[in-house]
């Protein structure tokens, strides 16, 4: 039986409300919405209400309703209010629009009197005594400084391993990239980093970045005034959800083609049929792992057509041959458009054989995106991208032949064009430069499987969920932490020198002392020493940038659980802690990096960090700018309002790769099939291709829905969308428990029979606390430590008859029907 | 909704519902001693309205209805096999609000694979699922309605299982 809520009824916001503007955290988009809290004694009425409306009569479409999944009771300056999380009309990116995650901001919320989100962290923990128990922030930071500032004092930076977020939205933010990013990169040189969802500490993007092209570099409203909207690897309207029903969409309405690249019929097809029609959407199934090879035939097409935007080329892009060399920072060379065809010239047939689609479908794709209009006028294409590109096969020529396209089209920094990736996060870095850390980067997590690094310490990353050769990770992750736990265990009696001692000789004999930073106790927490527990959006002030750059600062309006605090003042607490114990150690030196951190809000990190560089920008001026906050860069102050930009780029002139000379470069993207090692074989091997995917109800915040009801009715256990006939030779029903096995390890998800789907193609969701993808997925990356997630190959076996659970779930198919 | 059909509604009833209230109401007030106005319940108090009998469907024909109150459409469907939460003999008649709790578009029926679905921004909900999202922007399952049917075959909604798009109340 579906879950029902059994709520008719809600409180209502009185007119006195306090009102807060926060910006959803959960993706990339940013959508605007308002906080209302107000005592818990008071209500307001139907017709007297914080609204404005009478509530009394029944509300129209779009009308102003309260979900009850927007509504929540929490604490606010130590006091129980009522709060209510309602989607902002006046906002630019979403029209007052919400999403299946964003309109559950509220409940997502701690509350001691609803009982949601009780999984949050409340103490700082430490082992002691054979499991984790709660104690002091200074108990705790005393034991992470002391046990650190001995590794590296004895050994080197080296032997301190760290992984940290680097976005914004979420626990994110500008506050706390710049508070690790200080520790890390400024007081510590450590080169041994990695990002949250990937095994280096890298760009995800460095190709784009070499040519010149931030790959953020549009506005949102691109989309709908452009002709053509060009999709790779991306579904938006699951993952960039109100990205796509209110800007796409409305591109679509006013007359836009659509071309969309993806092995798999994605929802985002399907739902741009429905608003274009189908003969206005083009659909390239191409096989896995060949876009370069149909993006370099579209090119080519469009080079030989004359359809290239000559005036850009010439006063834009570098026009003298090879500008940068390949070697080993640089997978392919870079530099002009006749440089780059010598090795992207691909023919629409030859295309067509690696890519498995028709000749004539990608010279109607290269049509669509550049053939001139009847009147001779330029077409307009915005160009867009993620994962199945970023995370595919040979990530640096792939997504470097797709900014081609864009750039001899002439379609960056003008009105309705635009190549940016569609992200996960919203953005939110400012720290120190990491030149240091080098290029190609450590491949962290095979550094810590060669035994490699003695303290971990892990800022909000489950590698668990999120790196390949997951199964292996895991093990010895968990052995390397399990000598120390050991030795604390052994040692539970004697003093805290004695203790240090003892765990300091447990990492120099292969263990690994691991401290967690997190809002919950993750899977990769399990094996952590110290656990810290963090604040995030909504509980403290935070700012981020959405896709079009769009900064805004996102208010507290509530305490975080517990004694919970803001990252950034996490690693205030370190450095703190980390100075002291270091001068008792008698480094005085070294003690001395650590000083500046006397932060005691969030705010003060603000400014000893974004606001430096940034110095236009504070609190006071960003609370002023509201929801639709400024697009940056910023570049001015005037009659009380940020002057941002609206697109990068207007000039004509790229500046992403530190050019002198302003000038885009093309990726001479050769094709050279599979890129990582071991894609190969395993396609070889293995019957079914595991693609990995997102879905709209729980991409981004799958961890704080673990024991969300809703969520977990729709789907208790992790989906594996499968062809009905691939499922009946498999002797599967729908619902049916199975494992999906190859030489890397073994995962386990439940059976979802989709006609759309190919043979031998299956699409399990990605990041799953109950079913890790990553653990089938072998260690290759592509050059650069770009983990090639999106390509794995394996058996699927039944492992059991669907729950009752699983049987009462509906197994229709997701596409609209109206 | 694609399937038109009268229904034969409530307002009556759910005037009556809502006259009998008042009456007690009335009488609480001349009861010496108890000059207070009664104490709102805990609980939302629905109406009992008659919604059709089960003669009038036939299996998979969507009957428009309208509950707890006329400005709150739904849909009653007869399903042909049984369904968790599907009353009558059969245990196969399940009701519905069309009113989509993303933002309160109105839903269609499709009968060919018996789901609801929103043309406001395509999410769906099975209606042989307890009106579970199938996929959607909402954050809740689809109101269903709490039925009863008496020794007549009369059907009768009594009850709502989720808050109605559009009210901070199910009965206003
Ligand atoms: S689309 Fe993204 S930012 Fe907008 S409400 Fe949904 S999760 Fe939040
Ligand atoms: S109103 Fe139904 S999907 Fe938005």
């Amino acid at each position: 039986m579906a879950y029902k809520r059994q709520i008719d009824r809600l409180p209502i916001p009185p007119k006195d409300a306090k009102v807060h503007n926060v910006t959803c955290h959960y993706c990339i988009v940013g959508c605007g919405y308002k906080a209302y809290t107000w005592p818990r004694t008071k209500q307001g009425t139907l017709k007297d209400n914080a609204f404005g409306i009478d509530l009394s009569e029944q509300q129209g479409a779009d009308g102003t309703w309260v979900a009850p999944s927007m509504y929540n009771v929490v604490k606010q300056d130590g006091e129980d209010v009522h709060l209510v999380v309602v989607p902002d009309k006046d906002c630019v990116v979403n029209s007052g629009l919400t999403s299946i995650r964003g309109a559950r901001m509220a409940e997502n919320r701690p509350s001691q009197v609803t009982g949601t989100q009780q999984q949050r962290l409340t103490d700082p923990m430490v082992w002691r005594n054979g499991t984790w128990q709660p104690t002091s922030w200074e108990d705790a930071l005393d034991l992470v400084a002391r046990v650190t500032a001995r590794v590296i004092t004895q050994g080197s930076e080296d032997d301190l391993v760290v992984s940290m977020f680097d976005h914004g939205g979420s626990a994110g933010g500008y506050e706390n990239t710049w508070g690790t990013g200080k520790l890390y990169f400024q007081s510590m040189k450590v080169k041994n980093a990695r990002i949250h969802n990937r095994p280096a500490y890298n760009s995800e993007v460095h190709s784009t970045r070499d040519m010149g092209v931030g790959e953020l570099n549009y506005a949102y409203k691109d989309y709908e005034i452009t002709d053509t909207i060009f999709m790779v690897g991306a579904n938006s309207m699951e993952t960039q959800t109100n990205l796509f029903l209110n800007h796409m969409r409305k591109g679509l309405e006013n007359g836009a083609r659509m071309v969309i690249v993806d092995p798999r019929r994605t929802l985002t097809v399907h739902t741009a049929e429905e608003i274009a029609g189908k003969e206005n959407v083009l659909h390239l199934a191409i096989k896995p792992g060949s876009d370069m090879a149909l993006f370099n035939a579209i090119l080519t097409h469009i080079v030989d057509q004359g359809w290239t935007d000559k005036d850009f080329i010439e006063a834009s892009t570098y026009r003298d041959g090879e500008a940068v060399a390949m070697d080993s920072a640089h997978p392919a060379g870079l530099g002009s458009l006749e440089y780059a065809m010598e090795t992207c010239r691909t023919s629409p047939e030859e295309a067509a054989e690696i890519c498995g689609v028709d000749a004539a479908d990608i010279i109607k794709a290269a049509e669509w995106i550049a053939k001139p209009k009847e009147d001779g006028s330029r077409r307009k294409c915005v160009t867009c991208y993620e994962k199945g590109i970023i995370w595919g096969n040979d990530n640096y020529r792939t997504v470097g032949a797709l900014v081609n396209v864009a750039l001899a089209t002439g379609n960056i920094g003008r009105e309705g064009g635009g190549c940016c990736r569609l992200g996960g996060h919203q953005e939110g870095y400012y720290r120190p430069s990491d030149a240091h850390v080098g290029r190609p980067a450590t491949y962290i997590d095979q550094l810590l499987i060669r035994g490699g690094g003695k303290v971990h310490h892990v800022w909000a990353c489950d590698h668990y969920k999120t790196t390949l050769n997951a199964a292996e990770f895991k093990r010895v992750h968990r052995r390397r932490a399990n000598i120390v736990k050991d030795a604390m265990d052994a040692s539970a009696t004697g003093t805290r020198e004695q203790q240090v001692e003892a765990i300091v000789a447990a990492v120099n004999a292969g263990g690994l002392f691991v401290v967690d930073m997190d809002i919950i106790h993750s899977q990769i927490g399990q094996n952590a020493h110290v656990i810290l527990p963090a604040a995030e959006s909504n509980e403290m002030n935070l700012t981020s940038m959405n896709g079009e750059r769009r900064l805004r600062l996102s208010e507290k309006y509530m305490d975080p659980p517990g004694q919970a605090m803001p990252d950034c003042l996490i690693a205030a607490g370190i450095a703190r802690h980390m100075e002291r114990v270091l001068r008792e150690m008698g480094h005085d030196e070294y003690a001395d990096k650590f000083k500046g951190y006397d932060w005691k809000t969030e705010e003060d990190a603000f400014m000893d960090g974004y606001h430096q560089g940034n110095p236009d920008v504070t609190y006071d001026r960003l609370r002023a700018m509201g929801n639709n906050g400024v697009q940056e860069p910023v570049v001015g102050y005037e009659g009380g309002k940020l002057v941002g930009t609206e697109r990068l780029y207007a000039d004509g002139k790229f500046d992403r790769h530190g050019r002198e000379d302003k000038k885009a470069l093309f990726c001479a993207a050769g094709w050279r099939g599979w890129q990582a090692p071991g894609k190969a074989q395993e396609q070889k091997s293995f019957r079914f291709w595991i693609n990995n995917v997102r879905a709209n109800i729980f991409w981004q915040n799958q961890f704080l829905d673990q024991e969300n009801d809703f969520i977990q009715d729709r789907f208790p256990y992790p989906f594996v969308e499968m062809h009905p006939d691939d499922m009946a030779e498999l002797s599967l029903n729908p619902g049916d428990l199975i494992e999906i096995h190859n030489e890397n390890g073994a995962t386990q998800g439940m059976a979802y029979p989709t006609d759309t789907a190919k043979r031998g193609q299956v699409a399990m969701v990605f990041g799953s606390p109950a079913g890790s993808q990553g653990n089938v997925v072998n260690p290759g990356v592509n050059e650069l430590v770009l983990p090639d997630y999106k390509h794995t190959w394996g058996d699927i076996r039944k492992l059991a008859d669907a729950t009752p659970r699983a049987k009462a779930v509906s197994f229709k198919s997701k596409e609209y029907k109206g | 909704m694609k399937c038109k059909k009268l229904v034969d509604v409530g307002r009556r009833q759910f005037l009556r519902g809502g006259a009998l209230a008042a009456a007690g109401a009335a009488a609480a007030t001349v009861t010496p001693g108890q000059a207070k106005a009664a104490p709102a319940m805990a609980q939302v108090d629905y109406p009992s309205n008659r919604l059709a009998n089960i003669a009038d469907l036939k299996v998979n024909e969507p009957m428009d209805i309208e509950y707890p109150d006329a400005d709150s459409p739904g849909v009653l469907l007869k399903l042909g096999q049984e369904v968790e939460g599907g009353v009558g003999p059969d245990g196969d008649i399940v009701a519905f609000s069309v009113l989509c709790p993303h933002k309160g578009y109105g839903l269609s029926y499709n009968g060919e694979d018996r789901t609801l679905n929103c043309p406001g921004h395509f999410s769906r909900f099975d209606v042989e699922a307890g009106g579970q999202q199938v996929w959607g922007h909402a954050t809740q399952n689809l109101p269903q309605f709490t039925l009863r049917v008496d020794d007549k075959g009369d059907i009768y909604a009594e009850g709502c299982t989720d808050l109605i798009f559009g009210r901070p109340s199910n009965v206003l």
